[in-house]
């Protein structure tokens, strides 16, 4: 394994008007690791992984990806490093004007020029890989139900066998089961695709199945980051708060503050 | 708050606003005229901007073209000049009415539904997907949109003011009892070829403010299904104003002595 990280954040900072959302945040993913950011709602979850992909530029700090400064890349250059990742959104991001096996041929036909034949058979694949057959692939995105929508979404992200792959809220709205058993694809379409993982997600279940390394947003920072195995023993109060869910703790006190 | 503040404000906001619609029409021209280009994309862009606004734009000019006949008819009456009718249907036709009509109808029908559309992408991540997929939006969203409109509206206006002579025509020889034959030539003896030139330029001014107002909204648009709702109704306002100026300003370019 390379001793390169895959992913590297550094100092990262990002305000929206007087608000700070990132305030030198740090992260580094080393390749086939799969890293969980974990932290409460408008803890800067969302943004930190934007900042990686290239949605929003921080505006202070570096985001290197293979050990290069994603903001010294041309347009060129960026869509080349977007090549090598997937990304699953929150809500699936499917579009709707298109069918089921195009959403999923999308990044093969448009950034990768294949042949629409050849990128059809590549989204049958796919779709079989997240467990959906061929009468779904000529639906359309509003046919769908919410878990069948994330399926799709994860055939999408994994399509071009990508370095990478985000997964943004992969379990968010759906019930325990459906939730449980996207994990187990993410699992094992991450594996088999041999990607790094990088997902945020304020579900500890989920974060517990599909990480081995998980990081703690807090205030704009990177507070805590460890194995999974170890989080139940990270000595973080913060961390303790987060993964037992309890009301009482340093992150209450915060939020009662005037 | 000081009323002064508030009109710097407003007029700060206007000029960042203004800035924003100019880089946003600069890189989108700059995507329109540098490959890769979206055949397909760009086909069933002038399909819709085109051909399903037909409808539209024919029974608006064709209506106006009616009503400026008899309006005409009852006014110059007076003066016994009944005479200039043809002349000044085909000319208001031409210059105008046509190429106005067309756009206003233009950034209702297709600048809402540019709006809306992209809005809800944008607001839905899928404009963030399409990022992500190595695919710029510009390029796959904007640019196939722009060269619709550009090049649409023209075609849609040259049908129109065909349909709104026509109808000024009907009302003319068929109401109003003109002979069919001498408004026929009276209709071609005035015009000239810079009346018809002038409003198919305006056409294209007007086919890509729709679509600049239309795309600049959606893709800009925040904050859910309000915004959307925002995004849509700015989208028709700003294109409809800026028509209005436009049409004057190349009415200046053309014809002012």
């Amino acid at each position: 394994m390379s001793d390169t990280p895959k992913i590297r954040m550094r100092g990262v900072k990002k305000r929206f008007g007087p608000k700070v959302v990132l305030d030198g945040f740090d992260l580094t993913v080393m390749p086939q690791e799969s890293v969980v950011i974990i932290g409460g709602s408008g803890s800067g979850k969302s943004v930190s992984l934007k900042c990686v992909i290239g949605l929003i530029t921080p505006d202070e700090g570096t985001v290197e990806i293979d050990g290069v400064d994603v903001a010294t890349l041309s347009t060129g250059e960026r869509e080349e490093v977007n090549s090598r990742i997937g990304m699953l959104f929150q809500n699936a991001a499917l579009f709707d004007s298109l069918p089921v096996w195009e959403n999923v041929a999308f990044g093969l036909i448009q950034g990768k020029k294949m042949p629409r034949k050849k990128a059809y058979d590549v989204a049958i694949e796919k779709l079989s890989q997240v467990g959906l057959g061929t009468d779904v692939a000529v639906l359309s995105p509003a046919e769908l139900s919410g878990g069948m929508r994330k399926r799709v979404g994860l055939a999408r992200a994994i399509a071009g066998d990508p370095d990478i792959i985000f997964f943004d809220e992969p379990t968010t709205g759906l019930d325990p089961i459906m939730g449980h058993v996207i994990d187990n694809l993410i699992v094992q379409c991450v594996r088999e695709v041999g990607a790094t993982a990088l997902s945020i997600t304020h579900d500890m279940a989920s974060a517990r199945r599909i990480s081995n390394q998980v990081a703690m947003l807090y205030k704009g920072k990177n507070i805590w980051q460890g194995d999974t195995a170890t989080i139940d023993e990270s000595g973080n109060d913060y961390v303790d708060q987060f993964i037992n869910g309890s009301a009482e703790g340093p992150i209450e006190m915060e939020l009662l503050k005037p | 708050m000081n009323p002064l503040r508030a009109i710097g404000k407003a007029f700060i906001g206007f000029l960042a606003s203004t800035g924003r619609i100019t880089v946003f029409a600069a890189t989108s021209v700059s995507h329109c005229v540098r490959p890769p280009f979206y055949y397909r994309l760009i086909g069933r862009q002038m399909i819709d901007i085109g051909y399903y606004s037909l409808p539209v734009v024919g029974l608006t000019t064709l209506f106006a073209g009616m009503v400026l006949a008899l309006q005409s008819y009852t006014g110059f009456a007076r003066f016994s000049a009944e005479g200039a009718i043809p002349s000044v249907v085909v000319l208001s036709i031409t210059r105008e009415l046509g190429p106005v009509l067309a756009g206003l109808m233009i950034a209702g029908r297709i600048g809402a539904s540019m709006a809306a559309e992209l809005g809800t992408m944008r607001v839905t991540e899928q404009i963030d997907a399409l990022e992500t997929l190595s695919t710029n939006p510009y390029k796959y969203l904007i640019a196939p949109r722009l060269i619709a409109g550009i090049t649409m509206l023209p075609l849609l206006v040259f049908v129109g003011d065909i349909i709104g002579v026509f109808g000024g025509y009907v009302v003319s020889v068929y109401k109003l009892g003109f002979n069919a034959s001498a408004y026929l030539q009276n209709t071609w003896t005035f015009l000239e070829p810079l009346d018809v030139v002038s409003g198919l330029v305006k056409a294209a001014a007007f086919g890509f403010l729709v679509s600049l107002m239309g795309c600049y909204h959606g893709y800009s648009s925040r904050g859910g299904a309000q915004g959307v709702g925002a995004a849509t109704t700015n989208a028709v306002v700003s294109a409809s104003i800026l028509i209005l100026v436009t049409n004057y300003i190349i009415t200046e370019m053309f014809f002012a002595q």
